[in-house]
């Protein structure tokens, strides 16, 4: 079998804006479902200093724990108005903020199940590619001891992973770089 | 055959890794603005589970017709150079990626952008907005009409300008495939000096850059350019190789 080369990745430049911009956005669930929830956060660079602009996207499993896709071997599921994605331009003043439902838990494929998390893309000026993390929440600790990924990390770096709750739901804050650099993965 | 609902293991499409030595680094010290944003630390390796290998596959609601037709906005014509932008999204597989969101933006003919932070002095363009929208179709091909958008000066370095380029975003089927990039035209006299273009290894710039298309130029209408995108495919498993007749 050929194997084409992938094409390379881009920033996302100053302008991006224009093409990227989705008012329903950051609306994984409508603001007034039940349980819904926001996830609101800064991007701080290696100064300490929060961007002022940057696109982050999230994709998440439904609060049974299912992907509405064709490749979830347990058959795609579908939440009423539970899209699965959010992308938020974090136009208030630097701060994002994605407006969910918590996921259920996943099989791990080891037998296992993963803690509820949302996986993370972010991009802004001056990142050629996006960088990947993953959200987890504070208030799921037995489950987070049991996770696949958390397994095994610093309780530092680790700590970087999970969001706390807040008024409306959660707070979680990413370091771009520096001593509470947060944890980034390689996909 | 597909795993069951929980505990057992799981059969899940993985994605192939690119090469790093052809991937584009996050930083790149002549591209100054990395250097504060660029993570310092190694990635952790994050195994493809079941959240890596889904991804949202939306976008047909969100696209009109008209999306496609950079052209003609608010009413009138946009100046400059008419062209066609079309290509295929195929995985590194060489399989066509199906009704794919395609979502593009770019500066006008003049190079300015409609955008509140781009204020250089060059004409906005009453007919042109720069966005782009389409799904791909059933063999995973797109195609744009848009006008060629000029180059733009930044601060970067002395006398920087970024080369001429439209810039991208594709979702693939899964969020290992997610990519945002840009796309140059042939022959840019600008590309030595754009560390944009430059932080991409060597081996993989070709990629990045069009090609002239006559045959698919619309005579006394528009030039046409030619650009396919490769997005990570599935690994191939041994089981595959064993049976690859019907794996193009
Ligand atoms: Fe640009």
């Amino acid at each position: 079998m050929t194997q084409l080369q992938t094409t390379p990745s881009a920033t996302v430049g100053p302008y991006w804006a224009i093409g990227l911009t989705w008012e329903d956005g950051p609306h994984v669930v409508a603001p007034d479902a039940p349980g819904a929830v926001w996830i609101r956060g800064r991007i701080y660079d290696g100064a300490g200093k929060a961007l002022g602009v940057g696109l982050v996207e999230t994709w998440q499993a439904d609060p049974d724990g299912r992907f509405d896709h064709p490749d979830d071997p347990r058959g795609s599921s579908a939440w009423p108005g539970f899209r699965g994605f959010g992308r938020s331009s974090m136009a208030n003043g630097g701060e994002f903020a994605i407006c969910t439902l918590k996921p259920g838990r996943v099989p791990d494929g080891e037998g296992g199940l993963q803690a509820p998390h949302l996986d993370v893309s972010i991009f802004s000026q001056g990142l050629l590619d996006r960088v990947v993390t993953r959200i987890y929440f504070a208030d799921e600790a037995e489950a987070n001891a049991e996770d696949v990924v958390l397994h095994g990390m610093p309780e530092d770096r680790r700590a970087t992973l999970v969001a706390t709750p807040a008024q409306d739901g959660y707070r979680f804050d990413i370091h771009l770089q520096g001593d509470r650099e947060t944890v980034f993965f390689a996909v | 055959m597909t795993g069951t609902t929980s505990g057992s293991h799981l059969d899940l499409p993985r994605y192939a890794r690119t090469d790093p030595a052809l991937r584009t680094p996050v930083g790149f010290p002549e591209y100054r603005s990395t250097g504060l944003r660029a993570p310092l630390r190694t990635p952790v390796d994050l195994p493809h589970r079941l959240t890596e290998v889904t991804g949202p596959l939306l976008g047909a609601d969100r696209v009109r017709p008209e999306d496609a037709d950079l052209t003609r906005r608010a009413g009138g014509e946009a100046v400059g150079q008419r062209i066609v932008v079309h290509g295929r999204v195929l995985d590194s597989g060489g399989r066509p990626v199906q009704h794919t969101l395609v979502e593009i933006w770019q500066a006008n003919a003049a190079g300015r952008y409609r955008h509140v932070v781009d204020n250089w002095p060059a004409p906005l363009d009453p007919h042109f907005d720069g966005l782009g929208r389409v799904m791909t179709d059933d063999q995973g091909r797109y195609e744009f009409t848009t006008i060629r958008p000029g180059a733009y000066p930044w601060r970067n370095h002395d006398n920087a300008w970024r080369p001429a380029h439209i810039h991208f975003s594709l979702f693939g089927r899964a969020f290992t495939q997610r990519l945002v990039t840009q796309m140059y035209f042939p022959d840019d006299p600008l590309f030595f000096q754009d560390p944009i273009l430059n932080a991409i290894p060597e081996a993989a710039r070709p990629l990045a850059i069009c090609r002239y298309d006559y045959e698919r130029t619309v005579p006394e209408w528009a030039l046409a350019f030619r650009w396919d995108i490769v997005l990570r495919g599935p690994e191939q498993t041994p089981f595959e190789t064993e049976d690859d007749g019907d794996v193009a």
